[in-house]
């Protein structure tokens, strides 16, 4: 639906609705710190961020001019074909997995955060600084006059 | 708490997950390949993202490693960056062309 929806806003809506959905299945995984960084990053940020682009680019109708049909029809088959060829790859992976024993644990912050800042405390720096480069990015290319 | 995510394991094997993550990612794809707004193109490519983040996710839950969920951390982080800076270009278009048609944008320089 939010392929099909003619109009942006509905679009973001239904987006909504499927981030909320994947956050479900985080739960349903036990990974519940990252349902919650889920719902506040992406239902949080990145929709607003979305819906106030569409509001300010005043884009709430739907004029955009269809694609001709063989078109769709070619898009279509093509990822059919992807999602075949997807399936057919990952289909061998579970028995590599079924004979791990199962630990609940590690969803929790206490063991994601132990993880976070012992094995991966460089990636964790140098993605400040790719969020403080991106905000100075997004500010730049935004503002008018740059003199 | 354990019976219920050890029920689910067993219930929801990891085939399920799989196939969700692949349907997902098929539909971002098409999005991306059908539609004309840059906008809704965009939302496609974070819905192929999540695809891979909740695939990630099912792994590193099967697998009990914590490292799966620290690297979809980590592309939670990627992807909001990657949101600014790509709406910052979309409005600098915008203003530029007055126009999302992504037929509009087919030459860098005008």
């Amino acid at each position: 639906m939010v392929v099909t929806a003619k109009n942006p806003v509905h679009s973001v809506l239904y987006l909504i609705i499927a981030f909320f959905a994947i956050a479900g299945h985080y739960i349903l995984l036990n990974a519940q710190f990252l349902a919650i960084v889920h719902i506040i990053v992406y239902a949080g940020a990145i929709m607003v961020l979305f819906l106030s682009v569409i509001m300010l680019l005043n884009l709430n109708k739907d004029n955009e001019p269809a694609k001709s049909n063989v078109l769709k029809l070619a898009a279509v088959v093509a990822a059919g074909l992807l999602l075949v060829t997807f399936t057919g790859t990952l289909k061998g992976t579970e028995s590599i997995i079924a004979s791990q024993p199962y630990d609940d644990q590690i969803g929790y912050v206490k063991a994601l955060g132990k993880v976070l800042f012992n094995d991966f405390l460089l990636p964790f720096e140098v993605s400040a600084l790719l969020l403080l480069s991106s905000i100075i990015g997004a500010v730049v290319l935004v503002k008018h006059d740059l003199k | 708490m354990e019976n219920i995510s050890a029920q689910i394991t067993q219930v929801a094997p990891l085939e399920h997950y799989i196939l969700l993550s692949a349907v997902l990612f098929s539909l971002g794809v098409l999005g991306v390949l059908i539609r004309r707004n840059v906008i809704v193109m965009f939302m496609s490519i974070e819905l192929m993202l999540n695809a891979c983040n909740l695939l990630l996710a099912a792994f590193s839950a099967f697998h009990s490693s914590a490292a799966g969920q620290v690297f979809v951390f980590f592309i939670m982080i990627v992807a909001a960056a990657e949101v600014a800076v790509g709406l910052a270009i979309i409005v600098m278009l915008y203003r530029n062309i007055h126009s999302i048609d992504i037929n509009e944008l087919s030459k860098l320089k005008w």
